[in-house]
């Protein structure tokens, strides 16, 4: 996306906003980030960190401030700009940044030499640059002043550092106009022109500066500092102003500024002849100025949305999204309406705890964010903890319990570990930490020493696995009992059951998936009440684990492939004529969105709500009637605006060949000689053991299709989608933070795609097949797929190999023919899309493939012309034995 | 013919190497030492016979010890077809070696050690064919330290170490290693943006001091499925923020198989104006800790990678062994290398993610 004009919030600015001063003087720096995160909000795409104030040292202070901005990756998701006018605080910043920031700024005023040595660390520290018009002589006010510096800079960064000139950015000095002093009337002007000839004789280099100077005469009356602002960017962006030092989202729109403000705050900006016989410009804005000082100020520059919610709602929000600034009012609240302070903590906040797992088990948060909800989480258990402790009164604050953690020897990663560490400690348990690379006697001693109630393990490299074992055996040895947690991230609870769990059978083993999910296994190993009733499930599992394991080894009787196809599904092909379709090759169809609509089955749509029924009877049912009845409402608002307004493009193609089975395979053929083969679709066969007794057939695809030698038969297959646009409207919800209306758009292009399935299955029977003509239409009909024939899609039951997917496409030239195409794991993009072959014989019906055996595994391979490994990974959910296993066996 | 045991030469014939085909850098080096199932006193040999504190584990200190491994792993990756072997000093900085308590002067010699095992073993096979010239990388590993991460969960400003002092430790590595003879330098695995940029800083400056300038090959890692780097950023962002260094070759290796890497690939053969590389694990680990991607497996993958046009280096980090480098380099033989595409000037920032001022 390329922005028109680039908003660098300023009121992370110790000259520019007073209030962000006093915060950092106070040494209030959680305070001091809010303001940070505010801007980002409210669409600041760079930060200003500015801290050049004689009450500080502003050098520890920007370091403080950028390190503490970087554990906040909803702040640091944006670049920086370092501005200082001290040399020493902008590379102390430098040293802090990970990202490409900008430095702010550089000049000639001390000469040529310091100029290119600074510039050379900040190419060297990766940094852009901001360069003041200042040189030797003093600032440039005027415009021929402006533009001779810049281009000296210019060649000098260019020619002498050899300075990437698209990382130069120029301040050409916003000077304040309306002072009273003639001469700086035209200072607006000067900018603005500077700006104009800077972008036409500088590739490249982009212009920028710090708009609220030019108001400065009207400090105290913000909405005509506001006014001026709006007016002046609108001018200079027209010159090619490309970014600039604001108050982001506080600024009025020009067009909304009051007229008669707007012209006098434009004939002072431009300096315009005098409008007035006795006044000038500036005298008539200052006279007209208080007028508009009591205008009500610009709304909440942050989205505080959330803040509308239950205290519940707001915990969780403020949990997810690391926000302290309320947290203490929202816990107060929650403290308020519980019974006692510790309901707080074990209700909304640990369900807001369990939100953040969620997220990140999803890999939708990062770590550093879930380390910022448990800050948030520790801050609210403070503001508890004195009730807590009043409640005991007076009796010692007691910790619910003590967990030793280690990462284990031969391993330094210790990032998670700490995370736990946190987590724990915000929940009341004490932690002993040892460290990273401590051996197991080690960690066995300070256990004992600490009369600890538990032992974390944690490690990340593989070497880890056998450590733990180690240790677990260990502790088996010396006869302890307590639990034994396992972490990190080469571990598993596989590996936890199969061989830690067994070397220590005198205690609880239990793996933890995540840090989200700590404290719970934690407070559940701790309770006397629950901790038996935990440990037996927990032991229960893991020898089901290990049974699986051992299980993944053995192998089940199938029936023999060679067996499986004498039992095939034999149709009586004698006397039958197979239908022909009206024409062979592809052909493309274009329905309009409100053709396909009569054709919408409902009930999936319930289900990807997680409402369970069929559709109508689903909105009468005394559960979920209620809101199945509210949910089918607005997707029907929605539905509607979606054929009027064609949200969604829906594109298809058909095709029909001359098919003849051979074996497994379905030929199909360039035409009616039946001479030249142009693809092979492969099908899979049951393998399963049906047992003796009559029409119990182990069924594949193929058998629908007549086989060679047989009467002349056809093949189908058709891909179609209603998804394109899809993204874009979606994104378009989600940015409005409307997930609602995401989710339910992208339902409903899935449930236009799959009536767009059906609208074409139809008419492929009553038209271009043309088996069906008398058929009618009766969508419940359709929807119990109660018609000849069928469609089935590869990856689904009736042939779970993706890849026969890749033929269909090329058959079809879907790509070019629909715009959908195929991902390395053969899913179809545009995501709400179907695709499926078509089978006539009024006999073909759907049937699941089940699990399959080598033997057929190893023919299939031939079939498709892979090696074994290729086809195993590709049919790995269906075969019927260990890959790996097997693997070994043969290399044995 | 050139003549390689210059070194200019040597940085001369990457680059054209570069042009011609895509190169193969080696494997895995902690999983062959695993194998070799080395004990305590592999680790120590005579110089460290009574050091205080466990030495087992740190492999880099092979260099000094028992330098005929790290001398056969070379040989055995050059043989299975690397172009490029790196030094065995991954955690050859004094910052990553405190956990083993080594002093500046062990881990000045275990780079300087590192580099010439790998220098001597490249000459020979360089003296036998030299028209398929074989070069040393010189490893810089991460640190188990970060810059823009916090050491303590309780106060996020808080950290371990200063640019200064990583900076310090990466200067010596640095130095160190072109004394020993390598003729690249591989910034790798790294987690943090940061610390990589002290890194770069480093080299830029020890270069300014009148030495030679070697190529520069910057290696990220996505850690996971979130698609970032352990400091939070993205691949663009990442390169936004590293190219300064002008780096010869940028990519990412470790923690991810190919499977789930190729994206990132991607993305950075899109948007990099220089050599992507890029060596994934093989596979991620089983429930067991161990990688079990076949070398064919690996081969196929990575062949995908270079005819769609993806990389111009690649070659394997955890769980891949010579005979998965051998796969690697006989499937991409005679693949074109990725042609590096011209990208528009535009101010690019990053932060976390990336910002384009086009």
């Amino acid at each position: 996306m390329r922005p028109v004009f680039v908003n660098i919030g300023e009121r992370t600015n110790v000259t520019g906003s007073a209030k962000f001063k006093k915060l950092i003087v106070e040494g209030n720096f959680s305070e001091a980030l809010s303001v940070a995160r505010q801007q980002v909000e409210a669409g600041a795409q760079v930060i200003d960190v500015n801290m050049d104030e004689g009450l500080l040292d502003s050098e520890q202070a920007m370091v403080t401030f950028l390190n503490l901005m970087a554990a906040e990756p909803d702040i640091a998701r944006v670049p920086v700009m370092i501005d200082s006018s001290k040399w020493e605080v902008i590379e102390a910043g430098l040293k802090c940044v990970q990202g490409k920031a900008i430095v702010n700024s550089i000049s000639l005023k001390e000469g040529e030499e310091k100029f290119l040595q600074q510039a050379r660390l900040c190419q060297r520290y990766g940094a852009a640059v901001v360069v003041m018009a200042f040189d030797e002589v003093g600032q440039a006010d005027t415009e021929a002043r402006k533009v001779e510096i810049c281009q000296r800079a210019y060649n000098t960064l260019v020619d002498k550092v050899g300075f990437a000139p698209e990382d130069i950015i120029f301040d050409p000095n916003i000077f304040a106009v309306a002072t009273g002093i003639e001469e700086h009337d035209n200072y607006a002007v000067d900018f603005i022109e500077a700006t104009r000839r800077i972008k036409q004789l500088l590739p490249f280099a982009r212009v920028s500066g710090g708009v609220s100077n030019v108001s400065f005469s009207f400090r105290g009356n913000e909405p005509v500092r506001r006014a001026i602002h709006s007016v002046f960017l609108y001018h200079a962006i027209n010159a090619g102003m490309d970014m600039g030092i604001v108050n982001a989202g506080d600024l009025p729109v020009y067009d909304d500024i009051d007229a008669t403000l707007r012209e006098a705050v434009e004939d002072v900006i431009l300096n315009r002849p005098q409008r007035d016989p006795v006044q000038t410009n500036t005298e008539r804005l200052v006279d007209m100025a208080p007028r508009y000082k009591g205008e009500k100020g610009q709304q909440q520059v942050a989205n505080l949305a959330w803040r509308e919610g239950t205290v519940n709602e707001r915990l969780t929000h403020a949990l997810v999204h690391g926000i302290t600034e309320f947290i203490d009012a929202d816990t107060e609240e929650a403290r308020l309406a519980a019974e006692r302070p510790l309901h707080v903590i074990e209700g909304p906040l640990m369900d807001g705890m369990n939100v953040v797992g969620d997220l990140f088990g999803a890999g939708k948060m990062f770590l550093p964010q879930v380390v910022k909800s448990a800050r948030v989480m520790k801050q609210a258990v403070a503001w508890l903890m004195p009730f807590m402790e009043a409640e005991k009164e007076g009796q010692e604050r007691k910790a619910a319990g003590k967990v030793l953690m280690a990462t284990v020897k031969g391993d330094v990663h210790d990032i998670g570990k700490n995370i736990v560490g946190v987590v724990l400690q915000c929940n009341n348990y004490e932690v002993v930490d040892l460290g990273v690379m401590v051996p197991a006697d080690r960690i066995l001693d300070e256990a004992k020493k600490h009369e600890v109630d538990m032992i974390g393990l944690s490690g990340l490299i593989t070497p880890s696995l056998d450590e733990m074992v180690f240790v677990a055996a260990e502790m088996e040895r010396q006869g302890f009992t307590i639990p034994l947690l396992i972490g990190g991230a080469t571990t598993s609870r596989t590996h936890t059951a199969v061989k830690i769990e067994p070397a220590y059978s005198r205690g609880p083993t239990t793996y933890v998936v995540d840090a989200s999910r700590a404290v719970g296994v934690v407070s559940s190993l701790l309770s006397p009440t629950e901790k038996d009733r935990v440990t037996a499930d927990t032991r229960a599992e893991y020898v089901k684990v290990r049974e699986q394991y051992a299980r993944g080894q053995t192998v089940k009787a199938r029936t023999a492939i060679g067996e499986a196809r004498k039992r095939k599904y034999a149709i009586d092909w004698k006397g039958y004529t197979p239908p022909k379709p009206l024409f062979t090759g592809a052909r493309t169809f274009e329905p309009s969105l409100a053709e396909l609509e009569p054709f919408i089955d409902w009930s999936p749509f319930f289900a990807s709500w997680e409402l369970i029924g069929r559709y109508p009877q689903i909105l009468e049912d005394d559960v979920v009637g209620e809101a199945a009845t509210d949910l089918y409402r607005d997707a029907r608002v929605m539905l509607d605006k979606v054929i009027a307004e064609q949200w969604f493009g829906a594109k298809g193609v058909i095709g029909f060949w001359p098919a003849q089975a051979v074996e497994d395979d379905v030929v199909l053929y360039a035409d009616e000689t039946r001479n030249v083969e142009i693809a092979r679709l492969h099908t899979l066969r049951q393998q399963i053991d049906k047992g003796p007794g009559e029409g119990k057939a182990n069924l594949a695809l193929s058998d629908f299709v007549a086989p060679v030698g047989g009467p002349a038969d056809y093949v189908g297959g058709f891909a179609v989608t209603a998804g394109h646009g899809e993204d874009e409207i979606v994104k378009r919800f989600k940015d409005a933070g409307d997930d609602y209306s995401a989710i339910m758009a992208s339902a409903l292009a899935d449930r236009l795609a799959e009536a767009f399935a059906e609208w074409l299955h139809h008419k492929a029977r009553v038209e271009l097949w043309g088996y069906a003509p008398e058929e009618g239409f009766d969508a419940e009909r359709l929807i119990a797929e109660k018609y000849q024939g069928i469609r089935p899609a590869p990856g689904y039951p009736a042939q779970p190999d993706h890849t026969e997917k890749g033929t269909l496409f090329r058959l079809l030239d879907a790509e070019a023919a629909t715009g959908m195409a195929l991902t390395e794991s053969f899913a179809m993009s545009p995501g709400a899309a179907v695709s499926g072959l078509y089978f006539s014989h009024p006999q073909s019906h759907y049937f699941g493939v089940g699990k399959i055996d080598f033997d057929q595994v190893e023919d299939y391979a031939r079939r498709k012309g892979w090696d074994l490994a290729t086809t195993e990974r590709w049919l790995s959910p269906i075969l019927n034995y260990d890959p790996l296993a097997r693997a070994r066996g043969e290399a044995a | 013919m050139t003549d390689l045991s210059i070194r200019a030469n040597r940085v001369a014939a990457l680059k054209a190497a570069a042009k011609e085909r895509i190169l193969i850098l080696d494997g895995s080096w902690g999983v062959m030492f695993q194998k070799k199932k080395l004990g305590e006193a592999d680790y120590r040999a005579e110089r460290f016979a009574n050091f205080d504190g466990q030495m087992k584990g740190n492999n880099d200190i092979l260099c000094l010890t028992r330098p005929d491994l790290v001398a056969e792993l070379h040989d055995a990756y050059f043989a299975a077809g690397a172009d490029i072997s790196e030094t065995n000093t991954f955690s050859g900085t004094t910052i990553a070696q405190a956990d083993y308590r080594l002093g500046e002067q062990d881990v000045w010699d275990i780079n300087l050690e590192g580099a010439r095992i790998g220098r001597q073993v490249a000459d020979r096979w360089n003296a036998e064919n030299p028209e398929r010239p074989k070069f040393i990388a010189g490893s810089i590993g991460p640190l188990n330290v970060m810059l823009s991460m916090s050491s303590d969960v309780n106060d996020p400003g808080a950290r371990k170490v200063t640019f200064d002092q990583v900076y310090e430790a990466y200067r010596q590595q640095v130095d160190a290693l072109y004394q020993g003879g390598v003729d690249l330098f591989l910034i790798e695995t790294i987690t943090d943006t940061l610390n990589c940029k002290a890194a770069i800083k480093a080299i830029l400056d020890w270069r300014d001091e009148g030495h030679e300038e070697l190529p520069i090959w910057i290696s990220g890692t996505i850690t996971d499925r979130s698609g970032r780097t352990l400091s939070g950023q993205t691949a663009e962002a990442f390169w936004n923020s590293i190219k300064h260094a002008k780096p010869f070759a940028v990519g990412f290796n470790c923690a991810l198989g190919a499977d789930l890497m190729r994206p990132h690939i991607a993305e950075m053969a899109r948007i990099a104006d220089t050599l992507v590389a890029a060596y994934p694990n093989a596979g991620l680990p089983n429930a067991m800790g161990e990688y079990d991607e076949e070398p064919h497996e690996t081969g196929h993958a990575l062949h995908e990678w270079a005819k769609d046009g993806l990389v111009n280096i690649l070659g394997g980090c955890c769980g891949t062994t010579p005979d998965h480098i051998r796969h690697v380099a006989d499937e991409v033989r005679g693949v074109q290398p990725r042609a590096i595409p011209e990208r528009p000037k535009a101010m690019r920032l990053a932060g976390l993610e990336p910002f384009e001022l086009a």
